[in-house]
């Protein structure tokens, strides 16, 4: 079975004017049906990943690797018309804070129809028929009055709900979610979700969650891509993580604070250089 | 240490009045960490502003070290006994100001003598060593950014810290490294800690009470046992606590 997307050697590199800036340096997964989580800490690379499977890294920002295919089809380095047509109807991407993703001057009906009719055609009365829909899909309550309103008249994990709905609305085959859940308080993450999680096993879409909570991350997804330093580390079966391999993994793992077992000082990440560029141990349960 | 009683805050007038905070009372003993919870909007933050002196929007009584404080108008002396640490590191931080800047003129506004010598022991107290003193903060990662913030903070030597989710705008190592320098600084200048955090785990780990707070108003007060043992008074809490344990598949 051809995977959804395949990538090898991606790398993202940036010219600076201390020389060439590495932001990923070579990466290589498949994504198939299934949820795939990517862990790192801020500036590991995780995000960027993420910003050129879709084509968005600007320039001078440059993407190269071996290949990134979705489906049979290169999707990289496609020219800006192209990959518009590729971004949102068959990879979607939910950020991070609604409230910087969302238009502020505009009804959130008006965007979700338009994100809708762009993709799909159709007139504003189906348009407006299938936002109705996909706002009853992620469980907001009157879906009517919310179509009418502007996004700062609604709550963040409200305005979450309404990212995922525009998103989900043209029926992408790839959803990449960014740090979907950080801005949200918990009782309504796992409400966020439970909707990610359903509309992902309904349609049997390929999702990469990115992410820099470990637990979340184990407690949700199928696969986990540990990243350090623009390099994957480790690759792992969720439900592995705990006996994950790599001092790296370990050394987050550990310094996580636990309700359950409290510590009098927290351990502390020795990072060493020789993560960086050791040879890595090749270790993909489930493939790549 | 502490004693907050019948605490209201509001903002705005009528008809668009916003009550933040309704009749909260707790009290904070010399030395001990006291946690708030809740989720965003639940006025938790709010509390500390108001007891910092950032609000002038309040009702009830508030005593820091036994003296009542009125209004948004704080002394001189109300500065050296309490300070405040917020929240993004980035944001708090005078862009243009180097760290020596920043420090020194926190010193001087406390009437401090030797600030040479202060700036180089305060900088050593928080773990950075003398390279950072005349940096910027955009030559500063995260954890140090914040761990600037604490050495401002301690600068005035205050006894009580008040502690504005100090570490959520931060990865899970560094925060690891910012709560064990709380830690040791707490037992170094025996200083009593309010905390606000939205995130269980780490008030589990820092604190040993908490109030757990919804909609302004404080649900409970518990201490860190209860809470290690998911047990708590009210459902929410006992939601609260569930949540924060992670996912479970629905």
């Amino acid at each position: 079975m051809t995977p959804l997307l395949s990538v090898r050697d991606l790398r993202v590199t940036f010219p600076t004017r201390q020389g060439i800036f590495e932001a990923v340096r070579g990466i290589s997964f498949d994504l198939g049906r299934e949820r795939l989580g990517v862990v790192g800490e801020s500036g590991s690379g995780k995000s960027m990943t993420g910003r050129a499977i879709l084509g968005l890294v600007r320039p001078p920002g440059r993407v190269t690797a071996e290949h990134m295919r979705l489906g049979d089809q290169s999707i990289l380095n496609l020219p800006e018309r192209r990959m518009r047509k590729i971004r949102g109807s068959r990879i979607s991407m939910v950020m991070q804070d609604p409230k910087f993703s969302l238009n502020p001057v505009m009804t959130i009906g008006d965007q979700i129809i338009e994100a809708y009719r762009l993709h799909a055609g159709g007139g504003k009365t189906a348009g407006r028929q299938k936002a109705l829909e996909m706002l009853q899909a992620v469980q907001i309550r009157d879906p009517e009055r919310v179509l009418k309103s502007y996004p700062h008249e609604v709550s963040g994990g409200m305005g979450q709900r309404i990212m995922i709905a525009m998103m989900l609305a043209p029926d992408p085959e790839i959803l990449i979610a960014d740090e979907p859940t950080s801005a949200l308080d918990v009782s309504v993450r796992t409400e966020v979700l439970n909707i990610m999680d359903r509309l992902v096993r309904d349609r049997g879409m390929g999702l990469i969650f990115i992410s820099h909570d470990l637990n979340l991350v184990a407690q949700f997804c199928d696969r986990v891509l540990i990243m350090y330093a623009g390099r994957i580390v480790e690759t792992l079966a969720a439900k592995d993580l705990h006996n994950a391999r790599h001092p790296y993994t370990q050394g987050l793992l550990n310094s996580l604070p636990r309700l359950d077992a409290p510590v009098d000082r927290l351990p502390v990440l020795q990072r060493q250089e020789s993560w960086r560029d050791a040879e890595l141990e090749t270790y993909f349960p489930g493939g790549l | 240490m502490l004693r907050v009683e019948n605490l209201d805050v509001w903002f705005g007038f009528p008809p668009d009045r916003v009550d933040a905070v309704k009749s909260a009372s707790f009290t904070v003993a010399t030395g001990e960490t006291f946690g708030l919870v809740g989720e965003s909007g639940s006025g938790k933050s709010t509390i500390l502003r108001a007891i910092a002196g950032l609000i002038p929007s309040w009702s009830g009584s508030i005593e820091v070290a036994g003296k009542a404080v009125t209004g948004s108008h704080r002394d001189r002396a109300f500065y050296k006994t309490a300070q405040m640490v917020f929240q993004d590191p980035y944001a708090s931080l005078h862009p243009r100001h180097s760290v020596d800047a920043v420090l020194s003129e926190t010193l001087r506004l406390q009437g401090m003598g030797d600030i040479d010598r202060r700036i180089t022991k305060l900088l050593e107290d928080v773990g950075l060593g003398r390279g950072f003193r005349f940096r910027y903060p955009h030559q500063l990662s995260g954890g140090q950014r914040q761990r600037v913030a604490i050495a401002r903070a301690l600068a005035a030597e205050p006894r009580l810290l008040l502690l504005d989710e100090p570490t959520s705008a931060l990865d899970v190592s560094v925060q690891a490294e910012i709560l064990n320098l709380l830690s040791d600084l707490r037992q170094e200048h025996g200083l009593t800690y309010v905390m606000v955090s939205h995130d269980l785990s780490v008030v589990g780990h820092m604190c040993d009470r908490l109030a757990v707070m919804q909609h302004g108003r404080i649900l409970e007060v518990m201490d860190v046992d209860a809470l290690r043992r998911g047990e708590g008074q009210q459902d929410y809490t006992r939601h609260l606590i569930a949540s924060s344990l992670g996912y479970q598949r629905a």
